[in-house]
């Protein structure tokens, strides 16, 4: 029984329910304009020749002639998955150690992990950066995926996520004669796959998206990521070939699209996880 | 400095494990080793990448550096040159008015888009709606600022053309400052609001649909029910969409520096703007420092403010 149900459909609740979808459209049309806009205006290049707007895929071809568009994909694919990849690994041990077994100083240690969250990225940048250059690893690829394996949040997540499971499975395995390495590997592991879903997602997302560690940390155009990429092309070429820059902005947009799809249940989750109360 | 941060948070974890043997049971006696090997990639990535840079960045911001020549120590003049420098004020100040508005904009929007899409409609509908209003977060900044600096263009952005044909003449949007920081906002708040939206979903679909019906009986609805029911029952969740929107806020970067590289003048100009400016175009690593210092001071003042507020103003049920 919802609210509506309780009163009678009069002339003012009609006006109501209008004005509710009125309000919800513009919304909708607000968030997928712009976005249905970058998508015409990448099919419909300007022809140089007759100064009018064709259906084709010409700008597409543009950006792969003027960027190394292929380079830039193949980078951001390499850090998002190293990254993710190493992300999921070292939180799920870690949260399974907080989560399942007893040690002096644990306590201690999770508070710390998580103070680390407190402090943004953009403010310990400086350190980071100069760390990095006294490890020679400035301007590489590593440069990005090195400082960004470890996660506090992930670490955290995983932590509920194990606690959510029962203990009981441990003992059963015990008997079965398994270690606590095959316990973890063969019994707890597979069973955390959703959790996993959620810290390699959250991954994704970010890393795929982000720009400020990019720009301090490549110099070379060769380890530029896409949206280092993008934001150079458009400074390159200025307003003039709005379709050429909005057809890279479209390829950039696909994983992450198919991303929200596919995964959009475990997205959802993991954005929301960390304000549980 | 560096080096004995990083054997502390080393040899803790390794004489608490020779140490804890009081009766723990076989399997955990056995997994002791398992222990200190699944916890060493975090430990020492966020030791080394987390811990080191924020002890860094605080020792930092008492020296003038530019990498090139030794560091030299010079006190707090780091920090009496930033509240000095009228450039590092104004970004300052247009991070925190930014940051008002932004959150306001923000959790006004999504509390009642969240309201709208948990009222009663038929599923694949809500599904359309939830999925359409947070689909900008998945996007790069970068990318939908690119999007956003033709829609806003001053001579051919389809904003100023729909403008016109209400006799608006062209706005230069980009180009002077108000409207350069109204673009910043909403392209902010077009891209972050979803998040807020899908935390408040949460808060509106866990009240009772009981509360409503016994309200909607005693004869309170409308304003009145949203202002006595819903509200207060929303409040945990407003509470912490509020701390967690202020503080992305206060970090905003990518938008300023795409759409207007901080300008005209320093209209648009941010606080991180000037962290990675005074460091990386001016190498003032240790000015640069000491402005993230205060942004985290900045940080967590707000969150203290606001548990403290949450005290006497939420109500959790």
């Amino acid at each position: 029984m919802s609210i509506e149900a309780v009163a009678k459909p009069t002339p003012v609740r009609r006006l109501g329910t209008f004005a509710k979808y009125a309000v919800l459209s513009l919304g909708v049309f607000l968030t997928l304009g712009p976005v249905v806009w970058t998508l015409i205006t990448a099919l419909t290049p300007t022809d140089p020749e007759t100064e009018t707007r064709q259906v084709g895929l010409g700008a597409f071809a543009d950006v792969f002639d003027q960027i190394p568009i292929w380079l830039y994909f193949w980078n951001t694919v390499l850090v998002v998955v190293l990254v993710a990849a190493g992300q999921m690994l070292s939180a799920a041990m870690a949260g399974y150690v907080f989560a399942r077994f007893e040690f002096r100083g644990k306590n201690l240690l999770f508070v710390l992990i998580l103070a680390t969250m407190m402090v943004p990225m953009q403010v310990t940048i400086v350190p980071v950066f100069i760390l990095i250059r006294g490890m020679g690893l400035a301007d590489t690829l590593l440069a990005l995926i090195i400082p960004a394996l470890p996660t506090a949040f992930g670490t955290f997540l995983m932590r509920q996520y194990f606690m959510g499971l029962p203990a009981e499975l441990a003992e059963a395995a015990e008997i079965d004669g398994a270690g606590p390495w095959k316990t973890f590997f063969s019994v707890y592991l597979p069973l955390a796959t959703p959790g996993l879903a959620i810290v390699g997602i959250l991954a994704f997302n970010y890393h795929w998206n982000e720009f400020f560690r990019p720009l301090i940390m490549t110099i070379s155009e060769e380890n530029f990521t896409l949206p280092l990429g993008l934001v150079t092309l458009q400074g390159n070429l200025g307003t003039g070939s709005v379709s050429t820059v909005l057809a890279g902005v479209v390829i950039s947009m696909i994983p992450a699209v198919l991303v929200f799809v596919f995964g959009q249940k475990p997205l959802r989750e993991g954005l929301t996880a960390g304000a549980g109360k | 400095m560096s080096t004995t941060t990083a054997t502390t948070t080393a040899t803790t974890p390794a004489t608490a494990a020779k140490r804890g043997g009081k009766a723990a049971p076989r399997s955990q006696k056995r997994g002791r080793l398992l222990i200190w090997v699944f916890l060493a990639p975090t430990l020492i990535g966020l030791g080394i990448f987390s811990f080191i840079p924020i002890i860094g960045s605080v020792v930092l911001a008492f020296f003038r550096w530019d990498i090139i020549t030794p560091p030299q120590f010079v006190g707090v003049d780091n920090f009496v040159d930033l509240a000095a420098n009228p450039t590092v004020r104004v970004s300052f100040f247009n991070t925190i008015t930014f940051v008002i508005a932004a959150v306001i904009i923000q959790l006004a929007v999504a509390l009642g888009l969240a309201i709208l899409v948990q009222s009663r409609m038929p599923d694949w509908l809500r599904t359309f709606f939830r999925s359409s209003l947070f689909f900008p977060l998945i996007l790069s900044a970068a990318s939908v600022s690119l999007i956003m600096a033709y829609l806003f263009n001053q001579e051919f952005g389809l904003v100023n053309q729909f403008l016109n044909l209400f006799g608006i003449g062209n706005i230069g949007w980009l180009t002077t400052g108000f409207g350069a920081k109204v673009v910043v906002l909403f392209v902010y708040v077009w891209q972050n609001f979803g998040f807020t939206f899908l935390l408040f979903i949460g808060g509106v679909s866990a009240i009772p649909k009981e509360v409503y019906e016994a309200s909607s009986i005693d004869g309170v609805t409308g304003w009145r029910q949203f202002r006595h029911v819903t509200l207060p029952l929303v409040s945990p969740t407003m509470l912490v969409a509020s701390v967690m929107a202020i503080i992305s806020a206060l970090q905003i970067f990518d938008q300023p520096y795409v759409l207007t590289r901080g300008g005209p003048g320093n209209e648009t100009r941010t606080a991180v703007m000037v962290i990675y400016e005074s460091a990386f175009q001016q190498l003032e690593f240790g000015l640069a420092s000491a402005v993230g210092i205060v942004l985290t001071l900045l940080i967590m003042l707000v969150t203290a403010v606001q548990f403290q507020l949450s005290k006497r103003y939420v109500f959790y049920g």
